[in-house]
C-alpha cells in the first residue's frame, strides 16, 4: 500500500546573526493508516516537523526536502492558497492549548460549522448538523449547549475535544496533533485520546503524534520517531520502545521517575556529541 | 515545621465568591518532604501561596516553626525560614535582571554579608558555576533558570522550601537533573519541603508522604509507598492513580 | 571592529558585570542597525542636533536680520530656500529654529513620561482607591482635546515659548500614564515579583527596580513615536502665535507668517513645513527601530 504521507530529507532553517540554524535536518518517514509518534525534546525539531508538513513555516524560515508527498502528489512549498485548501480538509493539526486555537470572540458551533463549510461548500443546516454530529462523535453530552458557547464557557478538556471535533469535521486524511493532551489532566487526557484513537481507527486516517512523553507515545502509538536535534535517531515499534537501543531514547527512558520502580537517584542523561550526526540505529522500510 | 489547620482560601466577594481551597489540614514535621498532588484547580498551589502570603483572603490557621502567621504580611524570620521556587522559570526570573543581580539582591534582602563570595558559592551549590553569574535569563535554558530560582530561594537559608511543580516546564532529561539536585540540596542542608505536582511518579520519588487534593479539599494523606503499592484508601486517589499510571486503550 | 571585540561583546557567557552589560548595549544596536530606515530616523536626528549646536556657524546669515528690500524673494544662490516677508534668509531661521525645535522637544520628552510613568505605576501597583483616583484625574486631562487643554494653559500662563512647553508637558503624559498602568497590571502579579516579595523586598523597591525598568522601554518606544505629534502641537501653538514670539524663529511661528502670501510666495510657508515633516518622519522611523529593541515582549523571545 503506499503510504499517505511520504517525507524524504525534510530540512527547516532559520536564517540568524550567526549564521544559519538548522531546525529539521533530514527528516524522512512514510506514514500510512496508523498512529506514529514523535518524540523529543523541547528543541529537537519534532513540531517543526509538523508544522512543515502543514505549510505552516513562517519566513524567513526555509524548508526544503527532496520530497514530500501527500498521496503521491508533492505538497512541498505550495502557494499559501493551495497549501490553504489542503489545511482543515486533507491535513488538520490539533495544537497543545485549546486557549490559544479557538477564537475566544465566536461560539464554537460557528468555529466548526465555518471551517467545515469553507472546505465543503454545503450548506449551512448541513454544516451545523455535521458539527453536532462531530461533537457528539467527540463525546460532548450535550451537542446543542457547546454549540451555541463560547470558548470561556468550557472547560480545557472539553475545549480540546471541540478542537478535535473541528479538525475532524471536513474528514482529512491525516491528522497532526502537537502535544493534543499536555495541558490537560490525567483523567481528562485518557478521554481525549480514547476519543481520537477511536475516530482515526474508524475513518481510517493516518495520525502523527508528537509529544514529549515517551512513555504515552509507547502505549498510545502504533510507531515511534525518536528526534534529537533536529534528526530521527531512532525509529522503532511503540511496543518496542523499552528495548529502544540508541543511547538518547534509553537515557530519557531512564530519566523519568517511575512507580513502579523506586530509585535513589534519577539518571541523568549525557548528551553525546555524536547523536547529532550518526546515521540511525533501525532500518527504515524500504526505499529509503 | 508547618501546621496547616481548617484552611479555606477564597477568591473574590459574594456573590461570586470562588473558594479554592476549604478546610485543609495536614503538618509536615522537619526534614521531611511532603508532597501535594492533585488536577488542576484542586488548589494545591493555591495553599503554598496562602502559605507565604501572596494570597491575603484566606481564614484557619498556619504556623510555621512554631509561629503562627496571619492574613498577607510576613515578618523578615519568615523570609529567612521559607522560600519558595516556582512552576515556570520563564516566569519567574525577571527578563531584565541578570543573574547577578537577582542574587546580590536578594542577599542584600535578607541582610547577608560577603555578597560577593555567597553569590559564587550559591552558583555552586546549584551546579551552574560562576561562569553564569552575568548571564541575563534569556541566555540560560530552561534548567538553568530553574537553578538560579533554586539558588535565590537558597539565598536566605531557609528550612522550609516550597516546590510549586518545580519541574513541570522542564523537558524529562533535565527534570531528573533539577530532582537530583533538590534531593542534594536536601540531604546536605537537613531542608524540608513542601512540594506541589501533579505527576505522581515525581512526587513518589521526592517525598516520605502526601495528600491528595480535589476540589480543594484533602482527600486522603499517606504514605509514598502506598502510592508506590497502589494501596490508596479512597476512589478518587485509586482512580488518580490508575489514570497517572499509564494509558489503557479502550 | 575587529573580530574578537566582537565575539567578546557577543558571547553568551559574560565573565564581567561590564561585559554583559556592554554585551546586552551591543545586542540592542545589531537588532536596532538591521533596521535600514530607523537608521535613517537615527541619522536625520544626529543631524539636526548637529545643526542646532553649530548653528552659529552654519548659518549663512543674521536669522533676525531684516532686509526690506529683499522680502519675499524666491531661493537662489544668494538666499537657498528664499527670504520671508521682512526679507530675512529662511535658511538661517530654519537652522537657528532647530535649537527652538530641540529645546520643545527635548523638555516635553522629559517631563510629560515621567510624570505618566509616575502614576501609572504608582496607579497601577497600588490598586485600590489609589488607582481610582490617579486614573479619574487621568481622564479629566484625557477628555479635553489636547491643543485645546494647552491652549488653555497658555492663556492662564500668558504666551511664550516657555509656558507654551510646559502646557504641553503638562497636557501629554495622560496617555504615558494610562500605558505605564497598563504594563504594570501585567507584570504586577508575574511570579518575579512575587519572588522578590518572598525576599522581603518593599513596595518601592519592586516599583524602582522591578516594575520601571520593564515600563520604561515601551514608554521611550511610545515617547519617540509621539514626538512627531509633540513638534506639531508646538508648532501649532506658535501658529496660533500662543507659542514662541516674534522675532523668535520656531518653525511653526513660521508657517503661521507665511500663510498669508501661500499662494504667490509658497517657499515662505512649505520650507519650515518641510523641516517639520522631516524631523517628524525621523521620529517615528527612530520609534519604530526602538520598539524592536525595546519591546520587552519581543526580548523575551
Amino acid at each position: 500500500m503506499s503510504p499517505l504521507l511520504s517525507l524524504r530529507n525534510l530540512r527547516v532553517s532559520f536564517p540568524t546573526r550567526s549564521g544559519t540554524f538548522d531546525a529539521v535536518r533530514g527528516v524522512s518517514f512514510d506514514l500510512g493508516r496508523e498512529r506514529l509518534g514523535v518524540v523529543g525534546e523541547s528543541g529537537s525539531g519534532k513540531s517543526m516537523t509538523g508544522r512543515a508538513i502543514l505549510g505552516l513555516v513562517r519566513p524567513p524560515g526555509r524548508v526544503s526536502a527532496d520530497r514530500m508527498e501527500l498521496d503521491g502528489e508533492s505538497i512541498l512549498n505550495l502557494p499559501e492558497r493551495r497549501m490553504r485548501q489542503l489545511r482543515g480538509a486533507r491535513i488538520s493539526m490539533v495544537m497543545q492549548d485549546p486557549k490559544f486555537s479557538l477564537n475566544p470572540v465566536m461560539t464554537i458551533g460557528r468555529q466548526i460549522t465555518e471551517g467545515y463549510r469553507l472546505h465543503s461548500g454545503q450548506s449551512a443546516a448541513a454544516a451545523r448538523q455535521k458539527a453536532l454530529d462531530m461533537l457528539e462523535a467527540v463525546q460532548i453530552r450535550d451537542p446543542e449547549r457547546v454549540f451555541n458557547a463560547y470558548p470561556h464557557e468550557i472547560s480545557g478538556g472539553m475545549g480540546q475535544r471541540v478542537m478535535i471535533a473541528m479538525m475532524l469535521a471536513p474528514d482529512p486524511e491525516i491528522l497532526i496533533a502537537d502535544e493534543p493532551t499536555s495541558a490537560l489532566d490525567v483523567s481528562v487526557r485518557n478521554e481525549v485520546l480514547n476519543i481520537m484513537d477511536k475516530l482515526v481507527r474508524d475513518r481510517g486516517m493516518g495520525l502523527i503524534f508528537i509529544s514529549h512523553d515517551l512513555n504515552l507515545v509507547g502505549q498510545f502509538c502504533d510507531r515511534v520517531l525518536i528526534m534529537y536535534a533536529g534528526r530521527v535517531v531512532e525509529e522503532l515499534p511503540a511496543r518496542e520502545l523499552h528495548n529502544a537501543r540508541h543511547p538518547y531514547t534509553r537515557g530519557l527512558l531512564d530519566s523519568l521517575p517511575r512507580l513502579d520502580r523506586p530509585v535513589g537517584r534519577l539518571a541523568v542523561l549525557q548528551r553525546q556529541d555524536s547523536w547529532r550526526d550518526a546515521e540511525i540505529t533501525t532500518p527504515l522500510p524500504e526505499g529509503l | 515545621m508547618l501546621t496547616v489547620r481548617d484552611l479555606d482560601v477564597w477568591f473574590g466577594h459574594p456573590p461570586d465568591r470562588v473558594d479554592a481551597v476549604s478546610a485543609a489540614s495536614f503538618s509536615v514535621a522537619s526534614g521531611e518532604s511532603f508532597g501535594l498532588v492533585g488536577e488542576s484547580g484542586s488548589g494545591k498551589s493555591t495553599i503554598l501561596r496562602a502559605i507565604t502570603g501572596l494570597i491575603g483572603t484566606w481564614s484557619g490557621t498556619i504556623t510555621v516553626d512554631g509561629q503562627p502567621v496571619t492574613g498577607q504580611h510576613r515578618s523578615k524570620a519568615f523570609h529567612k525560614t521559607v522560600q519558595m521556587v516556582f512552576q515556570d522559570p520563564y516566569a519567574s526570573l525577571h527578563p531584565r535582571h541578570s543573574v547577578d543581580r537577582v542574587l546580590s539582591e536578594t542577599l542584600h534582602l535578607q541582610g547577608m554579608d560577603q555578597i560577593d563570595r555567597r553569590i559564587t558559592a550559591l552558583l555552586d551549590s546549584v551546579g551552574l558555576g560562576r561562569g553564569f553569574r552575568f548571564r541575563y535569563p534569556h541566555q540560560l535554558s530552561g534548567g538553568q533558570r530553574q537553578r538560579v530560582a533554586i539558588a535565590r530561594a537558597l539565598a536566605a537559608e531557609p528550612r522550609l522550601l516550597l516546590l510549586d511543580e518545580p519541574t513541570s516546564a522542564l523537558d524529562v532529561s533535565v527534570q531528573a537533573e533539577i530532582l537530583n539536585l533538590l534531593s542534594d540540596l536536601r540531604r546536605e542542608r537537613g531542608l524540608t519541603y513542601v512540594m506541589v505536582s501533579h505527576d505522581l511518579a515525581v512526587v513518589a520519588h521526592m517525598c516520605d508522604r502526601l495528600a491528595v487534593m480535589r476540589a480543594g479539599r484533602v482527600i486522603e494523606e499517606m504514605p509514598a509507598s502506598a502510592l508506590r503499592a497502589g494501596t490508596a484508601v479512597s476512589d478518587y486517589a485509586r482512580a488518580l492513580i490508575a489514570a497517572s499510571a499509564s494509558y489503557q486503550p479502550a | 571592529m575587529n573580530p574578537t571585540t566582537r565575539t567578546w561583546l557577543l558571547s553568551d557567557a559574560p565573565q564581567t558585570r561590564r561585559q554583559a552589560r556592554l554585551g546586552a548595549l551591543y545586542q540592542g544596536w545589531l537588532t536596532f542597525r538591521a533596521n535600514k530606515l530607523a537608521m535613517l530616523g537615527l541619522v536625520i536626528l544626529l543631524a539636526l542636533l548637529g545643526i542646532a549646536a553649530f548653528a552659529p556657524w552654519l548659518a549663512p546669515q543674521n536669522p533676525l536680520a531684516q532686509d526690506l528690500a529683499g522680502r519675499l524673494k524666491p531661493p537662489s544662490a544668494a538666499h537657498w530656500l528664499g527670504t520671508d516677508a521682512l526679507g530675512r534668509d529662511i535658511l538661517s531661521r530654519l537652522i537657528y529654529g532647530s535649537r527652538v525645535t530641540l529645546f520643545i522637544v527635548g523638555t516635553v520628552a522629559l517631563i510629560a513620561p515621567v510624570i505618566g510613568l509616575f502614576i501609572g505605576t504608582v496607579a497601577g501597583f497600588a490598586g485600590g482607591w489609589v488607582d481610582q483616583v490617579l486614573m479619574r484625574i487621568t481622564d479629566i486631562f484625557l477628555a479635553f482635546p489636547k491643543l485645546i487643554l494647552a491652549l488653555a494653559f497658555v492663556a492662564a500662563l500668558g504666551p511664550g515659548i516657555g509656558n507654551a512647553v510646559l502646557a504641553l508637558a503638562i497636557t501629554s503624559w495622560p496617555p504615558y500614564a494610562r500605558l505605564a498602568r497598563a504594563e504594570t497590571l501585567s507584570i504586577r502579579n508575574a511570579d518575579y515579583i512575587a519572588a522578590a516579595r518572598l525576599q522581603g523586598a518593599g513596595r518601592l523597591r519592586l516599583l524602582i527596580g522591578h516594575i520601571w525598568p520593564l515600563c520604561i522601554s515601551s514608554l521611550i518606544v511610545r515617547v519617540a513615536l509621539d514626538m512627531a505629534g509633540i513638534i506639531l502641537s508646538a508648532a501649532g501653538l506658535g501658529f496660533l502665535g500662543l507659542g514662541a514670539q516674534p522675532p523668535m524663529p520656531e518653525w511653526g511661528a513660521m508657517i503661521s507668517d507665511g500663510r498669508t502670501y501661500i499662494l504667490d510666495f509658497w517657499w515662505v510657508a512649505a520650507m519650515p513645513g518641510m523641516a517639520i515633516f522631516i524631523v517628524s518622519l525621523a521620529f517615528n522611523l527612530l520609534g519604530d527601530g526602538l520598539r524592536d529593541v525595546l519591546d520587552p515582549k519581543g526580548a523575551k523571545e
